[in-house]
């Protein structure tokens, strides 16, 4: 994660708040978050290096395996569950969806938005995108779930999601004018499901 | 070669009350120590053993050089848990036959051996007496309690007993009770030796002998548990010990010796037989089977670890099926619901139980990494 997408998503997180952080990578988000905005909480991660980067940096972190679902955490125990740059190597992304809803007061997911134009300039040449946000050729890519910003607004709409914030992230920079061609990055805000 | 490590003995007058109503008195724990205690005595780490070992964790005896603590690989100048840093202690505890007051000592009130009449001793009774002995070193709060399977289990129930004395946690390789498959290892374990006709009901000692085939056939089992599926056909496979000259290579014995793994195990069972007191496999054992902090709060995990303060660092090992991951997740899960701090790694490591002794690189920095977190500056208030 880039820094400027670390400040920009860190933003939406109120101060003090109870923090769950699903692929939490190397824990840099939430230790911003425990220095910066006083928030408590946990990663979870599966990656045995980017357990360790946690533990390093004194983030509390879970190796557990989110395809296995979040059995281990109680209905809006959470007063928010990130899913930043997660949501794409999920095998069960629907369910996980439900999931952080259900465990989290607010949900906040980012993930690639395979509609930035870029990416569409690439596919109109008859060729998979690779760029700075997509560095992975098609045939190892981590991606397993490719989407779009418009196609997230459906799937939280069939989950009966409320929507309350949904923008684009370029650079750093907010994008709300035609954030499905003008972002690399989708973030979504939701309520929690009761 | 290690450092020198120096056994101690510290003697304990008063009576310890334990958890069965009966008390012990006159009685004396073995430890050892490593790295200095600091000025504010906030720098220190206790170890807590599980069913096989002892206060000897680190380092070598200087008369003994081969003889190296059982986790030295861990404790140490510069190795995991750091003694550069921690004063590390490791005691043996209450009924154990490595030098604390156990079932092969006299009992102050008959005159004679305990034997089989030695008390029933739990975790939390081990517990008490480990914490006389900090008292006894002026030591208030620990700055991590420690221990894998058996003495993770320690390790988690200071945090409930004496949740004002401990910062850290470190559980490894353990579990919040036992399952029935658990307690029916243990219950073959013990009917081999008390159905050994050496064991004499426990008092053996006067009659100059040892249940030694009940003492091997409780390690066989044991030690199978120990170990997991793949790393027993890696290991041994169905090789054969010694192929005879025929097609298969077959002795067609039911009792000789055929295959490795046979051998390995009678050869774990001598060994083991040749230094373990049958009274301490019998109350060891059943300090496991009563362990179960839920109990007493209608089996509720989470209602049970409330009271815990500390930080915690849960470790398990993907093929430890005797103390499985989920297991360890039961602790996460429960310590969660209370909001307790809690960091959980699960290590994907062939080697079973065991793994919690060995040196898997990636277990190893997990420690390393949470132990280098730890402050030593200053006890909690």
């Amino acid at each position: 994660m880039t820094q400027d997408m670390l400040l920009a998503i860190a933003a939406l997180v109120p101060a003090g708040s109870r923090v769950l952080d699903l692929g939490c990578g190397d824990g840099s988000l939430l230790a911003y978050l425990q220095e910066n905005k006083a928030c408590t909480g946990y990663g979870v991660e599966l990656d045995d290096a980017n357990v360790h980067a946690c533990i390093a940096r004194g983030v509390n972190v879970l190796q557990l395996n989110l395809d296995q679902g979040l059995r281990l955490f109680d209905d809006h125990s959470f007063d928010v569950v990130l899913q930043i740059d997660t949501l794409q190597h999920l095998r069960n992304a629907e369910v996980m969806l439900r999931e952080t809803a259900r465990v989290g007061k607010t949900g906040i997911v980012a993930f690639p938005n395979f509609a930035h134009w870029p990416n569409r300039w690439s596919i109109l040449q008859g060729r998979m995108p690779v760029t700075k946000r997509l560095p992975y050729q098609w045939y190892d890519t981590p991606n397993i779930r490719v989407g779009t910003f418009a196609d997230f607004e459906v799937l939280a709409r069939k989950n009966g999601l409320h929507i309350s914030d949904a923008f684009g992230l370029q650079d750093g920079q907010r994008v709300d004018v035609m954030p499905n061609l003008l972002a690399g990055t989708a973030v979504f805000r939701f309520a929690g499901l009761a | 070669m290690s450092f020198i490590a120096t056994p101690r003995e510290m003697r304990f007058a008063e009576p310890l009350p334990l958890q069965s109503g009966a008390q012990i008195r006159d009685y004396t724990l073995a430890y050892e120590t490593y790295g200095e205690l600091n000025a504010d005595k906030s720098n220190a780490v206790l170890i807590c053993h599980a069913l096989n070992a002892s206060h000897h964790v680190a380092g070598a005896y200087a008369d003994d050089p081969k003889n190296l603590g059982w986790w030295d690989n861990m404790i140490g100048p510069g190795k995991p848990v750091d003694t550069n840093q921690f004063f590390v202690i490791g005691v043996n505890n209450l009924g154990s036959c490595f030098g604390s007051t156990g079932p092969m000592h006299v009992n102050p009130d008959t005159g004679r051996v305990y034997g089989a009449d030695f008390p029933v001793v739990t975790v939390e009774d081990w517990v008490n007496a480990q914490a006389r002995l900090l008292d006894a070193m002026g030591i208030t709060q620990l700055a991590a309690v420690m221990g894998g399977s058996l003495g993770g289990m320690q390790a988690l129930s200071w945090t409930l007993q004496h949740p004002e004395r401990v910062r850290h946690a470190v559980v490894v390789a353990s579990a919040p009770n036992l399952t029935a498959e658990n307690i029916a290892f243990n219950e073959v374990a013990r009917r081999a030796i008390v159905t050994d006709p050496d064991f004499h009901g426990g008092h053996f000692y006067a009659q100059g002998v040892v249940p030694k085939r009940g003492l091997r056939i409780a390690r066989m089992v044991g030690h199978i548990t120990y170990l997991s599926d793949d790393v027993m056909n890696e290991k041994f496979g169905r090789e054969l010990r010694e192929a005879v000259n025929s097609v298969t290579g077959y002795k067609y014995s039911t009792q000789d010796v055929e295959f490795q793994i046979e051998s390995y195990l009678r050869y774990q069972g001598d060994k083991f037989s040749e230094y373990f007191d049958a009274n301490t496999y019998l109350l060891i054992t059943r300090a496991l089977d009563y362990f179960d902090p839920a109990r007493a709060h209608g089996g509720d995990l989470a209602r049970a670890l409330a009271v815990a303060r500390c930080r915690f660092l849960l470790v398990s090992f993907s093929t430890d099926w005797r103390f499985s991951p989920s297991r360890s997740r039961e602790m996460v899960q429960a310590l969660v619901k209370n909001k307790r701090e809690v960091t959980y790694a699960e290590i994907d490591a062939p080697h079973g139980h065991d793994a919690f002794l060995l040196d898997d690189p990636r277990y190893l920095a997990a420690v390393r990494s949470y132990f280098a977190q730890i402050d030593t500056a200053g006890a909690r208030p």
